[in-house]
């Protein structure tokens, strides 16, 4: 057993009401710079729709994940390390920027600058690739809200092959249409085909905390991590001629922070944790033959912190205390693997990600009510979810390869927790027959409604900060490496550089975590003695 | 002249090429990069750049057993001068083919491409203009010296370039060496010492390092990285 901690995150499909706030925070946090005007870390994808970049998920098409060789081992689906080098002078599976979409801004400058005439100056669109005016086709989200689906959701992959496999049950008119929203992050893999494919090992998992990074002086820009990724969530910046991707936005994690699209999410949907996993069952779990298979080979990858024999196996292999113990209040653990109602994205992929979402069930209790029934019995609900509007054999493509089994059993724990907690807020006795449909205990279902439904920002994001012997090691390193008379107006003072102000080497601010703590309360304290009392 | 050209010169390119390397590495892996421009047009891209890579690939092997292995061994395995000749002529020229077919069309991509020309420095078109001048020279001197047994530098340029790695330039060997020859060298070595300073350095990190490494990298946090430290050339900060 070789133990291991990812950070992983888990998106509650069924409160996402698609306002793009996560994706418009990550923008502008990370990638509002040159050369990365098209990119999105986080995007908010309306299905069925085509995704961004368009067609992402068709694999046969871009080549991105994992598949199993003749021997049943493991290898890149762009092919190996010599198909690689010998293709590295062009990557014929690269998406071109219009897969994407060509990013643009407008020439707002006419509008002040129009010489008088009859007509009123417009702002045109202007592309910012090569500055001349264009026709605005496509963007990250054409697709928003299933605006052209009558002509072309037929173009999503999912559509396709769920049309394969139970023909008729997509339908675009729009009395029978559905719809969900679907935010997208990195995946930051436990097996990830991007850092596999990488030629110069610019890209690494962290050790400490399982974030997938690009080394920014190690990338020679040879895009192989773009194809390698199947949820196409490495970008080439083409302004500096390097990958970037999602970081996890680990400055804030490393300090106990949510990330930006978590803690600026509407809908408190994001759930942020630990999840302990054993390295060295990974490459044994993706490998397994049949790809309906992987979600529960995935399951069996991640290690219970109850677990005695996993606490002293964590131990010995350095992971923090702390970490131990934000491990057992994971929520993300607590959804995944202990009310098992999350679900990896595409397990297909064979990289295993750790970015897991919990199905929609929403529209089922009004089309149940609609039609005169009670839309909150249990029985009901039960018998509905095979009926439901979005199709289950539709879910199941994008979260179990497939399997319809995970998806009902996590929709159906779903429904009873409806049910049970119904019985509660109106003060009737709850139906034990209800959490025992689902093979979970009343107080499993109690626990569970308080992290989906009441989600306080506390049980939402347990973050330990970069564990505490780090911490110091952050600080004492921080401190500055001058002299500590060197404060403003102090004995020591420097002065400025040796050509003026500005000039010479800077140290960056001094923030001890201690500080950053404290400031962090002081924000967000409804008062003074609460600020006294932590 | 000579002693300027053919013995100052080899070293002054050298002096530049190792220099400039070193001081990338040090002060710009940034900058480090091919800049691909394949995210804007990837189907010429697709053709033009395997053509002109393995081409000069080919071209470079090339020079190199011209140069590097000494007539006396080609002779000691049978190879007659005769033979060595067309191997070379026809095998440089088809790869020189390949190579300038290949840049042809890069170059045409590159300046019909708006996305793609705009992306282009002055630093790029320099470079251009003194890799294509290198090749198309090689080319027009190798081909116009083709006749009979061709022009054998393998008795006065290769010495040569085998004595700059003693310091002991042969100055004498190349007394009588074609013009056209000449001017290639010297284009040939403005190029070798511009490697450094333009985006042909991502010929020096061809990752060889891939086939070896196991596929999935794991890195702790570098405990140099977490305090202070000078700002390097990174992500532009917004507002600049």
């Amino acid at each position: 057993m070789r133990p291991m901690a990812q950070i992983a995150m888990v998106m509650n499909l069924d409160k996402c009401i698609g306002c793009h706030t996560c994706s418009v925070t990550c923008k502008q946090a990370w990638t509002n710079r040159r050369g990365m005007e098209y990119v999105w870390f986080n995007n908010v994808e309306t299905r069925p729709g085509q995704g961004y970049p368009r067609r992402y998920e068709d694999q046969e098409r871009w080549r991105g994940g994992w598949e199993l060789n003749r021997r049943g081992a493991l290898k890149l689906k762009a092919g190996g390390r010599f198909r690689k080098l010998a293709g590295i002078f062009s990557n014929p599976e690269l998406p071109e920027i219009k897969d994407y979409y060509e990013p643009w801004t407008y020439d707002y400058k006419n509008l002040t600058d129009a010489p008088l005439g009859d007509d009123y100056p417009v702002a045109r669109p202007v592309s910012q690739l090569d500055g001349k005016p264009m026709k605005i086709e496509w963007s990250s989200n054409w697709d928003d809200n299933l605006a052209g689906a009558p002509a072309y959701g037929d173009l999503d992959p999912m559509v396709e092959r769920t049309r394969t496999e139970a023909s008729e049950k997509v339908r675009f008119e729009f009395e029978q249409s559905f719809m969900f929203y679907l935010p997208r992050i990195c995946e930051h893999c436990l097996n990830p085909s991007c850092v596999a494919s990488c030629p110069s090992g610019a890209m690494y998992k962290r050790a400490e905390d399982g974030i997938v990074l690009v080394d920014q002086d190690r990338c020679r820009g040879w895009r192989m991590c773009v194809t390698g990724c199947p949820y196409k969530k490495v970008y080439f910046n083409h302004a500096t001629g390097k990958a970037e991707k999602c970081t996890m936005c680990y400055p804030r994690v490393e300090v106990g922070l949510p990330t930006v699209c978590s803690e600026t999410c509407v809908g408190r949907l994001r759930y942020l944790g630990v999840v302990l996993y054993d390295a060295d069952r990974v490459t044994a779990a993706a490998s397994v033959p049949r790809e309906r298979d992987l979600y529960e080979a995935q399951l069996g990858v991640f290690l219970d912190p109850e677990d005695r024999e996993v606490r002293r196996a964590c131990e010995t292999a350095g992971i923090p205390y702390d970490w131990l113990e934000a491990a057992r209040r994971s929520p993300v653990h607590a959804l995944i693997s202990k009310y098992r109602v999350a679900l990896p994205l595409h397990p297909e992929y064979r990289t295993m990600p750790m970015v897991w979402y919990i199905p929609p069930l929403s529209p089922v209790v009004d089309a149940l009510s609609e039609t005169g029934h009670d839309g909150e019995d249990a029985g009901n609900l039960f018998g509905a979810i095979d009926a439901l509007r979005i199709p289950l054999e539709y879910l199941a493509e994008l979260f179990t390869a497939g399997a319809i089994g995970p998806v009902r059993a996590s929709l159906e724990k779903l429904a009873a927790m409806r049910s049970h907690m119904r019985a509660i807020n109106l003060g009737e006795e709850p139906d034990p027959s209800v959490p025992d449909a689902v093979g979970m205990a009343a107080g499993e279902i109690e626990d569970m409604y308080r992290l989906l439904a009441v989600a306080k920002y506390e049980d939402r994001y347990v973050i330990p900060t970069a564990a505490v012997a780090d911490a110091r090691r952050l600080e004492e390193s921080a401190l500055p490496e001058g002299c500590s008379l060197d404060f403003e107006g102090g004995p020591g003072m420097g002065g400025d550089g040796p050509f003026g102000q500005d000039s010479g080497r800077k140290l960056l601010p001094l923030v001890p975590v201690e500080n950053f703590h404290m400031l962090r309360r002081r924000q967000t304290a409804d008062d003074a003695a609460e600020i006294e009392e932590t | 002249m000579t002693t300027l050209l053919w013995g100052v010169l080899p070293y002054v390119t050298f002096a530049l090429l190792v220099a400039g390397l070193i001081w990338r590495h040090r002060y710009d892996r940034f900058g480090w990069t091919t800049r691909s421009s394949q995210i804007y047009e990837s189907r010429l891209l697709n053709i033009a750049s395997p053509a002109f890579h393995y081409g000069i690939l080919f071209v470079l092997v090339g020079h190199l057993v011209g140069l590097f292995i000494p007539e006396t061994w080609t002779h000691s395995l049978g190879v007659s001068e005769h033979t060595y000749h067309l191997f070379s002529l026809y095998g440089g020229t088809a790869a020189g083919v390949l190579t300038v077919a290949g840049i042809v069309l890069l170059i045409y991509r590159r300046r019909t491409n708006a996305p793609v020309f705009r992306a282009t420095t002055a630093n790029d078109k320099l470079m251009y203009l003194v890799l294509v001048a290198a090749i198309v020279m090689g080319m027009v001197a190798k081909l116009s010296h083709s006749s009979g047994d061709g022009y054998d530098y393998r008795e006065s340029i290769a010495p040569w370039a085998r004595s700059l790695f003693t310091l002991q330039p042969d100055l004498d060997r190349m007394a009588g060496v074609p013009v056209l020859y000449e001017i290639h060298m010297v284009i040939g070595m403005v190029l070798i010492a511009l490697v450094p300073y333009t985006r042909l350095v991502h010929m020096f990190s061809a990752p060889v390092q891939y086939l070896f490494r196991p596929y999935v990298v794991y890195r702790s946090r570098d405990p140099r990285q977490l305090g202070p430290r000078p700002e390097r050339r990174g992500w532009e900060k917004t507002g600049s």
